[in-house]
């Protein structure tokens, strides 16, 4: 067992043992290394100020994505490697991507400029054209108040093309290892353990010992607790390096997700299947948040806005909990009891989801709505899966809804008036007249009630619009 | 030439490096304390009792400040005298701040914030317009503009129509949050770093809470990480609270705000309800105008009066007015104080003339254009505003026809009708819509600035001005001016914080104001350099002064030359004096602020916008499709620098009108205060297509700096247009056959309102 982490920042290897866990990567760049390019704009990974690059061994390779440190805790970094601002170059000596950003005009007040920087080399260390659209995908979670974005594109489109992040990949394959970490801080008069398990049984057995542990993957949530709730969280499983649950198995009908795996692999593997679901993933949070957050998390904290929830219900995923070595299958909508209430036991963690493939003939859609069509969070996010395999009669509807009611919900009275009914207008009118009597939405500051009512139903005539009408 | 040309922003490549030092980046120093300041969970209510004990006993609490421990006055008004730094016993909305907390670190003194005990008694809250309208709260009287009679010529036009614009606010949401740091110094002296567009403001208020005089503090910005008019007045909270725990505890102070308080506790753009009465004529030639400016100003005056003056002075944007009454009712509800947010009112009061013609178009089924350039200012026109001030550029038909033509307008609006024939679920809209603006303070005091430059020995410069930069732009274009009458090369000029140590009784870098104020002070303070230069030269050469030229670095006369570093040296040996103070103040603007005629502004800025909607019909979802614009800088000084703020000010008025929402409950709350609530444009939002032009044929008439024009508030209002634009679509669902009351935010909610709402569909 280790009571340390080491990181590489910068090219150099770091070692930390008596911070606190939770400390934000933001913090220790600002505060502790004086690197202080990286900027805090929100502490709640909206706005992107502070993004760095993230490298990780991927494959015996050094794979650099973007993330947010504002939410990142210290000591999630174990075992991989951090770029900044700062090292990528200097006015005097520039890196072109900062050299560009300046020529082309796309910096003025400056604040968002450095994490702007990053999520720029981010694309370029990725296997991406420069077009808009990519660049838009990749810079979504960068607000930029002063420049309306122009010059910022313009910088993008004129970056060389592909140009690799010096890798120290020999550097990293030295910090990788196979023990437990156990990080022990004493702050402010709490006792704060992080532990970082290397395997499923690990994971299982420090569970069983510390039932109220938190459990943290991404942490695009839990980080929140920390930096705006100011909760203290005193023991924390980081399943980040858990390498069973951060891999995707294929099978001739089935995807497997490990619950850590995060959004940016996933949507890889399921929008091959589902390319709607592709669609409504690319709009889940910015790039740095689809770099950290999993569909797991999204899923185990119960949240009734998630829109994970809704996609997977209405593809008819199950979730694999494990207790110990004990493993049991749940349908994916029955993990939702009520507001704040998961079917989750003591001890119980989850270990994967399973995707089936689509099927032929059958139709798939989705639909996230939103203030603003990127980064938002939904007002209401809706999934519907069918089969037309006999002609024109629908079977095996699942209609699913996120941001109707207290949990991901199936719509099962619209569900009703639409299984083994023709596909017809008529018979969609109908299930949007069903809706009614399955959801009562809540007004809040995203939708009113009447908006995400009357949008569900219209949500179903856009599918038969779209979907085989 | 170092003006009219293209320089890049002096500090890009240090932003883009990462060491552009902001506020929060300056290395701290020994002992730095760090505050958090506690707010008021009630919007309305009175403060029965405060214990604060558990705040003070809680681990590494070095001291809590509220009211009584204020030696001066608690007050950080503009000039009202309603805004105290901390609440006494009284609150007014839910975060206003009651007690600040000093610790030793910045999680410390947040948690013990949350150990106080705080007894209130909560009083009924007035949150909205409609409810301060049924109290009748103001936070002063009524204004009214008048141009003839205009109930009258509405009563007895051809054609009216009247209603209601409900248009919404807007949270500046600057990347960097507010920001202050105090070092305490000699004889109880302090020295502010604060992140503020007003340094000098900044230093009478902490000035005013300390019970000091001016002389005692200074205030010092290099930079800021955006303002757009936020950090005009609000920065004052954070400065004043931590310059006194900074006197108080002997240590340095910071106090930086996380950004949910900063947008739950720092005043916004003003919400409105506009309302109108129109009378026009077959054409559609307004004959008279009756509008009613409400407007939702908060707690207290704060900027409130000129913004809503501004307000007024903008409801005929770029229209003559035969006959208008304009009113305006300034609401004191118990929500945060609304405040400066570029524009300055501008937006709010010109946008409903706009929906009025789109309006008047409709109904008499004409091109809005054609409506738009029949009441235009300009020639047939007396172009007198309702204010008595003449119009004496109008250039505004000129612009419009001109980018209505570059853009392919009016093809495109028939492609767009076609399109929708056959669309059922997408709907087109396009709309072209002119800007107007004002330039000056409509304080008039306000329109006065200084400079201080400095030459040295060696030749090198350093320039300070009471400008602030915020990343507009202003410190490399004033740069641009010292170049230019020096003839020497930017690099050898230092660009240096803003302290009101070295320019005294500045005014606020706001109002659009900032380069033609601040760079005609730099003038002024080079040309004196330069006049002693050449003086300088002719007499060590024997030559008339005449005969003195400076260019490309050197100076040249009696065929001989220096290099200006070498004439700086014998300038400096022959006992000249090479360092200089500079003045400026805006000539011809004088009016009678309680008529509110004469005549405000120097002169007008102007512009046009076109731009391209489309909309979902299902669920409300909207884009900005294509924008052109065609804006007048004058002689842009740097056409880089005005290009950005064109597209900036676009984006930023782009998202006022559609996805930024500002979201107040029933007890006050603001609900959206977070970037996860409250959405500004992300890079998705830009539209596809942006073609962008300075007008090429641009000159101010008026002595302005270089004949340059101000840009940084007027493309904001470039945005109608898409506002227009997606009024315009929402139309297109009836075919064409009814309007909806559209109202702003345009959010996909508000659009699938209006389209469930028309008539005829």
């Amino acid at each position: 067992m280790r009571d340390y982490i080491q990181f590489i920042l910068d090219g150099e290897t770091v070692t930390e043992r008596h911070l606190d866990p939770t400390m934000t990567v933001l913090q220790y760049l600002r505060e502790r290394r004086m690197k202080t390019g990286t900027k805090e704009g929100c502490a709640e990974g909206d706005c992107g100020a502070c993004t760095v690059v993230l490298g990780e061994l991927v494959d015996g390779k050094v794979r650099w994505r973007s993330v947010n440190t504002c939410i990142l805790f210290i000591g999630a970094l174990d075992g991989k490697a951090l770029r900044t601002v700062e090292y990528l170059g200097t006015p005097d000596a520039p890196h072109d991507i900062q050299k560009l950003v300046a020529d082309k005009h796309g910096s003025q007040c400056g604040f968002c400029t450095p994490g702007i920087v990053m999520s720029l080399v981010a694309l370029q260390a990725d296997d991406m054209p420069y077009t808009r659209d990519n660049i838009d995908e990749a810079l979504a979670g960068n607000l930029c108040r002063c420049t309306g974005y122009g010059p910022i594109i313009d910088a993008a489109m004129a970056m060389d093309v592909k140009a690799e992040i010096p890798n120290n990949t020999a550097q990293l394959t030295s910090l990788q290892h196979d023990e437990l970490v156990e990080l022990n801080a004493n702050i402010y008069g709490t006792k704060k353990r992080f532990f970082i398990p290397k395997t499923l049984a690990q994971l299982a057995n420090l569970l069983s010992e510390n039932p109220k542990a938190t459990l943290l993957v991404g942490g695009t949530d839990i980080g929140l607790w920390v930096t705006k709730q100011h909760k203290t969280l005193d023991t924390i499983i980081y399943l980040g390096n858990v390498t069973a649950l951060n891999t995707t198995v294929e099978t001739n009908d089935e995807i497997i997700i490990g619950a850590g795996v995060k959004y940016t692999d996933a949507i890889a593997k399921l929008g091959v299947f589902y390319p709607d679901m592709d669609t409504v993933m690319r709009r889940i949070g910015g790039a740095q948040i689809r770099n950290l957050g999993t569909l797991g998390g999204n899923i185990a904290n119960g949240s009734p806005i998630g829109d994970m929830p809704p996609l997977l219900i209405a593809a008819g995923a199950s979730l694999v909990l494990q207790n110990g070595k004990a493993e049991r299958v749940i349908p994916l909508e029955d993990y939702f009891i009520d507001y704040g209430k998961q079917d989750l036991r003591p001890g119980e963690f989850i270990r994967s989801i399973i995707v089936p493939k689509i099927g032929p003939g059958q139709h798939y859609c989705a639909y996230k709505i939103s203030k603003r069509p990127q980064s938002d969070i939904s007002a209401l996010c809706m999934a519907m899966s069918f089969d037309l395999a006999s002609g024109e009669i629908c079977t095996n509807v699942r209609i699913a809804y996120g941001g109707m009611a207290a949990t991901p919900k199936r719509a099962t009275n619209a569900e009703a008036t639409l299984e083994n009914q023709t596909w017809s207008e008529q018979n969609v009118r109908k299930a949007m007249a069903a809706l009614a009597n399955d959801f009562t939405p809540i007004d809040d500051m995203r939708a009113s009630k009447s908006y995400r009512m009357q949008v569900a139903q219209n949500l179903i005539l856009k599918t038969w619009l779209e979907a085989g009408s | 030439m170092s003006v009219h040309k293209s320089v890049q922003h002096d500090s890009a490549l240090k932003q883009a490096c990462g060491v552009a030092r902001y506020l929060d980046d300056i290395p701290e120093p020994k002992a730095l304390l760090h505050m958090y300041i506690a707010m008021s969970s009630h919007a309305h209510a009175n403060i029965k009792s405060m214990d604060l004990t558990a705040v003070e006993n809680a681990r590494g609490v070095k001291c809590v400040l509220t009211a009584k421990d204020i030696p001066g006055h608690n007050d950080i008004s503009p000039f009202g005298g309603d805004d105290p730094l901390f609440a006494e016993n009284l609150v007014e909305y839910a975060g206003q701040p009651i007690f600040a907390v000093v610790a030793t670190t910045r999680e410390l003194a947040t948690r013990a914030a949350q150990l106080a005990n705080i007894d209130y008694a909560p009083l009924p809250p007035i949150i909205t317009i409609r409810q301060a309208r049924e109290a009748d709260l103001t936070i002063e009287p009524a204004k009214t503009m008048t141009k003839g009679d205009a109930p009258k010529a509405i009563k007895s036009a051809p054609h009216r129509l009247g209603g209601e614009l409900v248009i919404g606010g807007q949270d500046h949401f600057y990347l960097e949050g507010m920001i202050a740091m105090s070092l305490p110094l000699e004889d109880g002296d302090v020295h502010v770093y604060s992140s503020t567009q007003n340094p000098t403001e900044i230093q009478h208020l902490v000035t005013h809470v300390l019970g000091r005089t001016q002389k005692d503090v200074t205030v010092e910005v290099r930079r800021m990480g955006g303002a757009f008019g936020g950090k005009e007045t609000q920065p004052a909270i954070m400065a004043a609270a931590s310059a006194l725990a900074a006197v108080k505890t002997g240590q340095a102070v910071k106090c930086r705000l996380d950004r949910d308080d900063d947008m739950k506790m720092t005043g916004k753009r003003h919400d409105f309800i506009y309302g109108y009465e129109c009378g026009y004529d077959e054409a559609g030639r307004i004959t008279g105008l009756d509008v009613r400016l409400e407007s939702r100003c908060g707690r207290s005056k704060d900027l409130s009066g000129p913004i809503n003056d501004r307000a007024m002075f903008h409801t005929d944007n770029a229209y003559e007015l035969p006959a208008a009454k304009i009113t305006s009712h300034r609401y004191k509800t118990h929500t945060v104080s609304n405040t400066a947010f570029r524009g300055f009112g501008g937006p709010q009061g010109m946008i409903g003339i706009e929906k009025i013609l789109e309006d008047i178009a409709f109904t008499l089924g004409k091109d809005p254009l054609d409506v738009r350039l029949l009441n235009a200012y300009g020639e047939g026109k007396t172009n007198e505003t309702p204010y008595g001030q003449k119009v004496e550029d109008a250039v505004i038909k000129e612009i419009l026809e001109e980018l209505a033509k570059t853009s392919d307008y009016r093809k495109r609006r028939a492609d767009i009708r076609n399109f929708n024939k056959t669309s059922s679920v997408l709907k087109k809209g396009i709309a072209i819509t002119p800007v107007k603006f004002g330039i000056s303070f409509t304080k008039t005091h306000l329109n006065q600035a200084g400079a201080l430059i400095h030459v040295y020995a060696d030749g090198s410069v350093h320039l300070n001005h009471g400008g602030t930069e915020m990343g507009q732009g202003l410190f490399i274009k004033v740069a641009q001016v010292v170049a230019e009458e020096f003839k020497i090369p930017l690099a050898q000029i230092k660009i240096s914080a803003t302290r009101t140590d070295k320019v005294p009784n500045t005014s606020a870098t706001a109002a659009s104001s900032g380069t033609d104020l601040n760079g005609m002070a730099a003038l002024n303070a080079a040309r004196k350099i330069k006049l002693r230069l050449i003086k300088h030269a002719a007499k060590k050469w024997g030559c008339a002064e005449t005969e003195i030229r400076f260019e490309g670095g050197h100076i040249y006369g009696a065929d001989q030359s220096i290099s200006f570093a070498d004439l700086t040296l014998s300038a400096y040996e022959a006992r000249i004096q090479l360092s200089a103070t500079g003045f400026y103040k805006t000539p011809k603007i004088r009016y009678d602020p309680v008529t509110l005629m004469g005549n405000p502004f120097y002169y007008f800025a102007y512009g046009a916008a076109v731009s391209e909607v489309i909309i979902d019909t299902l669920t409300g979802e909207n884009k900005t499709v294509r924008v052109d614009i065609l804006h007048d800088c004058g002689k842009s000084l740097n056409p880089a620098i005005d290009l950005g703020q064109i597209e900036g000010g676009f984006i930023q008025g782009m998202g006022w009108l559609t996805c930024e929402e500002l979201v107040y409950g029933a007890d006050g709350h603001l609900k959206t205060h977070a970037p996860s609530t409250y959405k500004i444009p992300t890079i998705g939002d830009r539209p596809g297509l942006m073609n962008i032009e300075i007008w090429d044929k641009g000159r101010n008439r008026e002595e302005t700096i270089y004949r340059s024009k101000a840009v940084g508030e007027p493309p904001f209002m470039l945005a109608n247009s898409v506002y227009c634009a997606l009024a315009d679509a929402v139309s297109a669902a009836s075919d064409y056959k009814s309007r909806a009351a559209l109202n702003t935010p345009c959010t996909p909610e508000e659009i699938l309102r209006a389209v469930t709402s028309l008539s005829h569909v």
